[in-house]
């Protein structure tokens, strides 16, 4: 017999919703803490969302924060924020900072001066540093970002569920919908925990986790139509408890691989979109437990029509509000 | 039972050659850009140095030429977001077209009485009229201003809006006209900015619409974004009017079609001129950096005929006058006019450095903005940070995909092999459809490259794991293979159809880096489910036919 890595062994028989109950409660509770948090603390809003503008600095010198917040003082630029930016990926003599500086009151366009006042300033500090990246967004467009992002989202929650609501039964729908919501929810009061910035790169990452919450959910959610089909009588919370075993192990080598290729790209992939993958890597972990306890735990909630005869016919009665039953 | 008909395989992996060879030029990106470059480069002069031949044939011609296009971040570059002041158009319609309404109306006056234009919104022309009973009169001759808008959406509507207050009449230009003008400032705003980017000759910027009155820039590979707005920014309005006074007064009084601008070259200098100009900057024919009899920076420009005669009868009437050249609301000169000038030509001189002279003429050589931008969003990267970006994302996604192979391989054993060959299959397709489109690859864009294999793994390890199952069954080898695909495929259509979803959306409604993102995960979705469903498959199947075990191990 040939080596085989086996995360999982075959036929487990793990009761996940023996936890069905504190699990749904955490839930819950993580939920309501990321809105508590993301009123109380606020999101670390990048320009995209909230105007400005972020000058990239680098030089072979160390950063010195006090001394170029001190060499920016006299420009009365209102909110200024300055930090180190640290990388496996750069060279020794590689020191990078960003430098944000708050949208200028009363100012629609972004103006020039003020930008080369501050490289200015900059340069008298260190003369070798150098300006690889400099980003201004006016308040106006970055209003209209933040509504624009906020629309992709939903709609993404609202078309999947509708594609579920007509491939499977609305039961199915509310449990993904909800568990969606859930994987967004916590996933933004993660950020908000850490101050991480947010902008429209973090709004891709949330709707990636959306896509790939939606995956797994689908994937227990199409094995546990089969099994419907399959054992006509036996209870549904046996079913629901034997479809996610009988995925678990694509589950664990799926979320293991992409995994995997996520932290490598955490520590390889540049400092730039670190924070996109960081935002990706902890939603495909909470899009994992979610799917199993927010979406699974909804459906057995709910309840499904069991009255399902051969597979044609279930694709017909997966009508719109085909009268759902409580399943024994 | 388990086989594939000889025209599917014939197509599977004929899709696939096609695929990969519309990839291959991404293996060698320089020497194809440069290719690129250099048959643009010939076909727009005609002339072949040796060193375009010599670019040129660095890659044969019957090679695919497509290449993945890079993204500002990763290539550097300039970005900017301008909105087109569309009010100001309006204003200028109303405002050239009260002479002539003043004119015609005073002919009448016998019904009319006074006439006068007060104050009234930007936009608006409000004329008042001292006799009430000649309103109907008065409207009649507004009317005949207004001629039928010529849209798909505004036909049979006319241009102007007229409404009666008392004894005033309220023109402004009617809805229809409104976004008629609205789409004619934007395309002709777009066509000037490309002339004007095209002029300095850099590789393939993106100048597009975006809304209603919004017009997104980017130009790879320019220093930044000051330096891009400084030569699309102006509006470069050139006219040529006669100066009524002078003075050091900006609040100076001025007749009504009269204004004070300031003096460029003396601050605190200003002129007073006529607002209708002799001549303006759409009747140049060319523009051209010079130096004038000084030795100083200048521009020399040609007028078309019937601007050389406009200016040839204004200057043969005004010897001893001086008339002012102005620039943006700026007079950049105002010469005194010594004899009658016929020849169409002139120069402008004053105080610029050379730089300054080539971009003015670049500028009158593309002609003028017809209204202002403002710009919303600016965003410069510079090439090193591209640079840097570019060589993370390619260690990030070696490494990854180093790291897959072996995990695939660790768990499937053979089939394992099956899939990391149809993932690498899966990246040389992903590029050749890239190339393709001509799509653009963003830093976003690589995350989607690297959410694309997991997906595509993950299609593969639903197939396997459905294998390994049927296997315990205890079915036959060939039985579980086929099953294994047929009872996977649900799961999988529905996985990636839902992901579908997602990056239509992102497509749709996400902007800039939401946007790359979607863009290679879409494309991403098509190729790894093409893939996963059948180019395993049709692995798997050649090695079954070919060793006939008794038993396999998934």
């Amino acid at each position: 017999m040939a080596f085989r890595l086996k995360l999982v062994p075959d036929n487990t028989k793990i009761d996940f919703l023996r936890w069905q109950v504190p699990t749904f409660g955490l839930s819950v509770v993580l939920s309501v803490i990321s809105v508590v948090l993301m009123l109380v603390m606020g999101m670390n809003y990048g320009i995209d969302f909230k105007g400005g503008t972020t000058i990239r600095t680098e030089s072979s010198q160390p950063v010195d924060i006090g001394a170029y917040r001190q060499a920016m003082s006299p420009l009365n630029l209102g909110d200024v924020t300055i930090t180190e930016v640290f990388d496996p990926t750069f060279r020794a003599d590689q020191n990078v900072a960003l430098v944000r500086i708050s949208a200028q009151e009363g100012l629609e366009a972004v103006t020039p001066e003020t930008i080369n006042a501050v490289e200015a300033a900059l340069q008298e500090v260190d003369p070798s540093i150098t300006f690889p990246s400099v980003e201004s967004v006016g308040p106006k467009v970055s209003g209209e970002l933040i509504n624009t992002a906020i629309y992709s989202v939903l709609a993404a929650l609202v078309g999947i569920s509708a594609y579920i609501w007509m491939r499977f039964e609305w039961q199915f729908a509310v449990g993904a919908m909800l568990s969606l919501a859930h994987d967004v929810l916590v996933t933004l009061g993660l950020f908000a925990l850490f101050q991480l910035k947010f902008d429209l790169t973090t709004i891709a990452a949330l709707l990636t986790i959306v896509g790939y919450s939606i995956n797994d959910t689908v994937v227990v959610f199409d094995r546990l139509r089969e099994n419907l089909i399959k054992y006509k009588t036996r209870p549904l919370r046996d079913l629901i408890n034997l479809s996610v075993n009988e995925t678990l192990s694509r589950t664990i080598i799926t979320s293991g691989s992409t995994l995997m290729v996520l932290v490598i790209m955490i520590f390889l992939g540049g400092d730039v979109i670190r924070e996109f993958v960081l935002a990706i890597a902890f939603g495909i972990l909470i899009g994992t437990y979610s799917s199993i306890y927010v979406a699974k735990n909804l459906v057995l909630w709910l309840g499904v029509r069991r009255d399902w005869g051969k597979k044609d016919e279930a694709k017909k009665n997966a009508s719109p509000f085909s009268g759902a039953e409580e399943s024994p | 039972m388990l086989q594939i008909d000889r025209w599917k395989r014939i197509l599977i992996i004929g899709l696939c050659v096609i695929g990969l060879f519309y990839a291959i030029p991404n293996l060698f990106y320089q020497r194809v850009e440069a290719h690129n470059d250099a048959v643009a480069m010939i076909e727009k002069t005609g002339v072949e140095t040796p060193e375009l031949i010599a670019a040129r044939d660095g890659w044969p011609g019957w090679m695919p030429s497509g290449l993945v296009n890079l993204g500002l971040d990763l290539r550097g570059g300039a970005h900017l977001l301008a909105e087109v002041q569309l009010e100001q158009v309006y204003k200028s319609r109303m405002d050239s077209l009260w002479p002539e309404l003043r004119r015609d109306m005073t002919a009448a006056r016998d019904q009319l009485g006074a006439v006068r234009r007060v104050a009234s919104p930007e936009g608006t022309l409000r004329i008042e009229i001292g006799e009430q009973a000649g309103m109907s009169r008065a409207v009649e001759i507004v009317r005949s201003y207004s001629s039928p808008v010529t849209s798909l959406t505004g036909a049979g509507q006319s241009s102007l809006a007229i409404r009666t207050e008392g004894n005033a009449i309220i023109v402004q230009l009617s809805d229809a006209e409104k976004s008629a003008t609205n789409d004619r400032t934007i395309q002709q705003s777009l066509e000037i900015i490309r002339r004007r980017v095209d002029e300095v000759g850099t590789r393939e910027p993106t100048i597009m619409r975006q809304g209603e009155d919004r017009i997104l820039i980017q130009v790879p590979g320019i220093g930044s974004a000051e330096e891009l707005k400084a030569l699309i920014g102006t509006t470069a309005r050139l006219t040529f009017n006669s100066v009524v006074g002078t003075g050091t007064d900006p609040d100076a009084p001025v007749e009504f079609g009269q204004s004070v601008l300031p003096s460029v070259d003396q601050p605190g200098f200003y002129y007073t001129i006529e607002n209708n100009p002799v001549v303006t900057g759409e009747e140049l024919t060319d523009a051209m950096p010079a130096t004038d009899q000084n030795g100083m920076p200048a521009v020399d420009f040609r007028f078309n005929p019937t601007g050389a005669r406009k200016f040839g009868n204004y200057t043969a009437a005004n010897v001893g006058q001086p008339f002012a050249i102005v620039l943006d609301d700026e007079v950049i000169s105002a010469p005194v006019i010594r004899q009658a000038i016929t020849g169409g030509s002139g120069q402008i001189s004053g105080s610029m450095n050379f730089e300054e002279a080539n971009r003015l003429a670049v500028l009158l050589r593309a002609g003028a903005l017809p209204t202002e931008l403002t710009f919303l969003e600016e965003r410069t990267i510079g090439p090193e940070l591209g640079q840097d970006s570019i060589d993370a994302g390619r260690t990030a996604s070696v490494v990854g995909f180093v790291a897959i192979v072996a995990f695939m391989i660790a768990t499937y054993g053979l089939f394992g092999v099956f899939a990391s060959v149809a993932l690498a299959i899966n990246m040389g397709l992903l590029f050749g459809l890239l190339s393709m489109l001509g799509a653009t690859l963003t830093l976003p864009g690589i995350a989607g490259i690297v959410l694309t294999i997991a997906m595509a793994v993950d299609a593969n390890v639903l197939v396997f794991e459905r294998i390994r199952e049927e296997l315990r069954s205890a079915r036959g080898p060939a039985r579980a293979i086929e099953l294994g695909y047929e009872r996977a495929m649900s799961a999988i259509i529905d996985a990636n159809l839902t992901s579908f979803i997602v990056a239509a959306i992102l497509f749709t409604l996400g902007s800039g880096p939401v946007k790359g993102f979607a863009v290679t995960l879409t494309i991403g979705l098509v190729t790894s489910v093409f893939t996963a469903l059948w180019l395993t498959r049709l692995l798997t199947i050649m090695w079954f036919e070919r060793a006939r075990p008794r038993q396999i191990e998934v």
